[in-house]
């Protein structure tokens, strides 16, 4: 009752064509470019003063966006799943909004509310502060779009993973950590550990969001993605590509890491 | 109903009602307060301005070509994924994912790079006298590539799930391997299909970073509705900038709100 051997060697063969010509030669592409005008440029590009500012403040910014998020998703997946209430679709809804939001008009909201013009524009100059233009504002926007990641991946981790057993560490006596430590955190690591390496991908690579609250202030308020488009316009190919190469690796690494999370949740569930 | 027993639940809906504030909430409510300290003349001058017509043109119709294209593509991709067995299966399968783990900027630039007349894919093109970059349909591959992921992994999981007994009962009944497929598995991922659909739609219609690149942003011919967005920030017009952002977002959401109720209606006549 299988399919025509044809038709199914036809549809293979669709497959690799397609997997090869729009996912594995354009990977290919970005190292080859990078590499296209030796090691020697290669490293210049990746050593340069502006370009390891652009990585710190990129790395600066996961690491603050990243935990917060992880702590908003774990607290969002346990009232979901494990209590009844009302209104629990909207919440679901709202949760999930910030994909069907244009990054573009992510970054436009935190500057109708900051810039000097903005709702609390004359407080935030009163108190001397920058928000817009300034790391606050990069972090503000990465939260906004990378928000969703870390709760969607645990709501239906812990909605198959029920109550029960949580409800009997109660009944025996453990306390809330305890019981989330030794019940709740063994079940839901591997979903868990997923949503954060989702999160930070997403939080690393931000782009249009990032680009309209950074100013783009060399050395100062420019991430990884912001430096290369610069790098780029100013014909610069072979810079502008090797940065892109080590946030490449990283997205080759968290495909890896997600495909050995799948198999130990495939052999564990077995 | 037995009384629930379960800590934590004050904090963690505390926690989570104020971050859905802070970061949801208020920014999307300050957005729709902002057009409407517009009045209605002014906002219908902006959003109906020649250039601003174009835009929401272009962005509506690449993205959904590529949301189309890739409903066909993905739904090819995820049934050979599921169903047949081949070298490099594993691999393939994670590779799916590799437009969300890529910064967008970096999958632009690459693509404008390898479609650009120069570029490896480009040179061909150019020879056959269809240039890609700096077209519209250099916006439909950028598009194509940033929503792959989202039909495939709505797919697979329902295909992997469909009981092997229907379509065996379907077959030994005396149905082709095509009427099988047509009137016993397709229905079955129609509303998965819709929803990846309207996933890359939603996605694409908002897409900056990969189209900025490879769109040439030609005002009146290649310019997509976020880089307009971008383009009256940077002229500090945040008024006409919000106003295009709230006529992008309802499009958004209708779309959403129509797929939804399209995949009620569905699974409804399914039922009967």
């Amino acid at each position: 009752m299988r399919e025509h051997k044809g038709i199914k060697l036809a549809l293979i063969f669709t497959m690799y064509g397609y997997i090869i010509l729009f996912l594995l030669v354009p990977l290919l592409f970005i190292f080859t470019k990078a590499l296209e005008q030796g090691v020697a440029v290669y490293l210049a590009a990746i050593l340069d003063e502006e370009a390891r500012s652009a990585i710190r403040l990129t790395l600066l910014v996961t690491a603050i966006t990243v935990p917060l998020n992880t702590l908003f998703g774990i607290s969002a997946a346990w009232a979901i799943t494990k209590f009844d209430f009302k209104g629990k679709q909207l919440l679901l809804s709202l949760i999930e909004l910030p994909f069907a939001v244009s990054p573009v008009i992510a970054g436009l909201m935190f500057i109708l509310f900051f810039s000097p013009s903005g709702v609390l524009g004359t407080v935030i100059t009163d108190f001397g502060l920058r928000i817009i233009f300034s790391v606050p504002g990069i972090v503000l926007a990465t939260m906004f779009v990378t928000l969703p990641f870390v709760a969607r991946e645990l709501i239906p981790v812990m909605e198959a993973q029920g109550r029960a057993e949580e409800e009997a560490a109660i009944s025996l006596g453990a306390n809330g950590f305890q019981m989330f430590k030794r019940v709740t955190l063994p079940a839901i690591k591997w979903g868990l550990l997923y949503g954060v390496i989702l999160c930070s991908a997403r939080a690393v690579g931000e782009f249009g969001a990032v680009s309209i609250v950074s100013g783009r202030i060399r050395g100062m308020t420019n991430t990884m993605p912001l430096h290369i488009e610069i790098l780029y316009n100013e014909y610069q190919f072979a810079a502008a590509f090797a940065v892109a190469s080590l946030m490449s690796l990283l997205a080759v690494i968290t495909l890896f890491i997600k495909v050995w999370i799948e198999h130990r949740t495939h052999t564990s569930t077995r | 109903m037995k009384k629930n027993i379960l800590p934590g639940f004050g904090i963690t809906m505390g926690i989570t009602t104020l971050y859905v504030s802070l970061f949801v909430l208020v920014p999307i409510s300050l957005l729709l307060i902002k057009t409407a300290s517009l009045s209605l003349d002014e906002f219908i001058t902006i959003v109906t301005n020649e250039r601003v017509m174009h835009a929401y043109k272009v962005s509506l119709t690449t993205a959904f070509i590529a949301a189309f294209l890739n409903a066909i593509f993905g739904l090819l991709l995820a049934w050979v994924l599921v169903r047949y067995r081949f070298p490099g299966r594993r691999i393939i399968d994670g590779l799916i994912d590799l437009p969300f783990a890529l910064p967008t900027a970096v999958a632009g630039m690459t693509l404008a790079a390898l479609y650009g007349p120069e570029g490896w894919f480009g040179q061909f093109f150019q020879k056959l006298g269809i240039p890609i970059a700096y077209t519209s349909s250099g916006i439909v591959i950028a598009l194509m590539f940033i929503g792959l992921p989202f039909v495939v992994r709505m797919v697979q999981p329902v295909l992997e799930n469909l009981p092997k007994e229907t379509e065996e009962a379907a077959t030994s009944l005396g149905a082709s391997r095509f009427q099988t497929f047509h009137k016993v598995i397709f229905p079955e991922i129609v509303p998965a299909l819709l929803a990846g659909f309207s996933l890359a739609l939603a996605r694409g219609l908002g897409e900056y970073g990969s189209v900025v690149f490879i769109a040439g942003n030609m005002p009146m011919k290649t310019e997509v509705a976020p880089l307009l967005i971008m383009s009256k920030l940077e002229q500090f017009d945040y008024a006409g900038a919000t106003a295009i952002g709230v006529v992008m977002l309802l499009l958004s959401f209708t779309f959403l709100i129509i797929i939804n109720i399209l995949q009620k209606w569905h699974r409804k006549h399914e039922l009967r």
